[in-house]
């Protein structure tokens, strides 16, 4: 039984074990980070190469580049975020389980950030030599990155949830996620043109930290509910 | 008085099908609760619906006498339920499979290794679940069972995959569960014969 008072340190300790499940999982199997990763260093990489040598051009277009091709990036892994374990019958495990489901939605959402979000952001700075990003500007592409990848997994994993029956529901989820990315998109590429360009950067790293924080608090409640109606 | 677990006058649809209607049970701790019917017929529907998947055209679940629907928490940590698919991750160990759910449903038993020896998996554990066999994988569903504590027990097909020696198991198991003043619930297609006082739905 669960007793009142030891109730808040099983709840976390959940979370943790799923996430740590998932990183286990995806540790096992890395296939899966290293694809996401690729494609966004591949995108990077021949971008340059299409649009010509000019530094002024590959400053001007650096930053809408490494965004667009980080956030398709991580969308790409998305889709198998609930999947595997809605084949395996996980899911109905975690759903009939006396933990919270929204908690243990979030413990598989920050999984996902950690394997897929967080190298995307690790590996931009090297991405940024290929558009002569200065060193400063190349800080903000990582913070921003950083929030931008944050709301982008907890947005996505509603729509994962809500697709996750679904066969091939790939294009709905992108369908779904990408109106709500635009935001995102829109303030984080341009954040990062504005210190390329010398300008503030405080407004649009508060919008992306704000549209995180908003993300954290109501997407694993969406999740849950989705997920409940998914598997039913 | 009312009984621990009970539903009444259950209706469920399945788009255009009716799976079952006006359908009832109630059952009592030492009790044991059998769903027969052929394939395709609602029982895993019906369990799906009692642990609160499914939603009931009409009817409810009661627990201790109150809808399931309002106590969903308690009522969770009060089963568990051997669905059709194993629930457990393939590429994971025994171990880091049981691990994880010992994590999900806090009222773990700890005798770990008592239970593997008892169902026979205990050299399995540092495998990863993918290179069991069917029957393997259905004994360490078991294993999820013996590690909680909870009084209620859902099971479906527990007999599928399972040898001669895996069926009796089960059959043990679950008779001595309900001496103890378990509950189970219990879908099957074939016959089942468990010495303890039994109900039976027909689907």
């Amino acid at each position: 039984m669960i007793d009142e008072n030891g109730q808040s340190p099983a709840l976390v300790a959940g979370m943790v074990a799923v996430t740590k499940r998932d990183l286990l999982l995806a540790w096992k199997r890395p296939g899966d980070v290293m694809n996401s990763l690729l494609f966004f260093a591949i995108v990077s990489t021949l971008f340059p190469l299409a649009v010509g040598p000019s530094p002024e051009q590959l400053e001007f277009s650096g930053p809408g580049v490494l965004w667009v091709a980080a956030l398709l990036a991580a969308l790409l892994s998305l889709n198998s975020l609930f999947l595997t374990d809605y084949e395996d019958g996980s899911l109905d495990q975690m759903i009939v389980s006396p933990l919270p489901l929204p908690l243990l939605a979030l413990g598989k959402t920050i999984a996902h950030w950690l394997t897929s979000g967080l190298p995307l952001v690790l590996v931009s700075p090297v991405l940024a030599i290929t558009f002569r990003m200065h060193w400063s500007v190349t800080g903000v592409l990582m913070l921003t990155l950083m929030l931008g990848t944050i709301s982008l997994s907890l947005v996505g994993s509603i729509g994962a949830a809500l697709t996750v029956g679904l066969h091939r529901g790939t294009a709905l989820l992108s369908l779904l996620i990408l109106p709500l990315m635009m935001p995102v998109l829109i303030f984080g590429a341009r954040t990062v043109s504005l210190a390329a360009a010398g300008d503030g950067v405080a407004a649009g790293t508060y919008f992306l930290a704000a549209y995180a924080m908003l993300a954290l608090s109501l997407a694993p409640f969406a999740t849950a509910a989705a997920l409940r109606i998914s598997n039913e | 008085m009312t009984a621990k677990l009970s539903g009444n006058d259950l209706t469920l649809f399945r788009g255009e099908r009716c799976l079952f209607q006006h359908l009832q049970f109630a059952l009592d701790p030492g009790e044991l609760l059998i769903l027969e019917g052929s394939n395709g017929s609602g029982k895993t529907s019906l369990l799906r619906a009692i642990v609160g998947m499914l939603e009931l055209e009409t009817g409810v679940i009661h627990w201790d006498g109150k809808p399931v629907r309002g106590q969903r928490q308690l009522f969770h940590s009060s089963l568990v339920w051997m669905a059709h698919r194993v629930g457990f991750k393939a590429d994971l160990t025994l171990l880091e499979n049981l691990r994880f759910e010992a994590a999900l449903r806090p009222a773990s038993n700890n005798d770990l290794d008592r239970i593997l020896v008892r169902l026979g998996i205990d050299r399995l554990t540092r495998l990863p679940l993918r290179s069991l066999s069917a029957g393997q994988q259905r004994r360490v569903s078991l294993a999820r069972m013996l590690l909680s504590d909870a009084p209620l027990w859902l099971m479906d097909e527990p007999f599928t995959n399972l040898d001669r020696e895996g069926r009796d198991l089960v059959v043990k198991l679950v008779s001595e569960h309900v001496q103890v003043g378990g509950m189970c619930v219990i879908a099957a297609h074939q016959d089942v014969q468990i010495d303890a006082p039994t109900q039976k739905v027909r689907l």
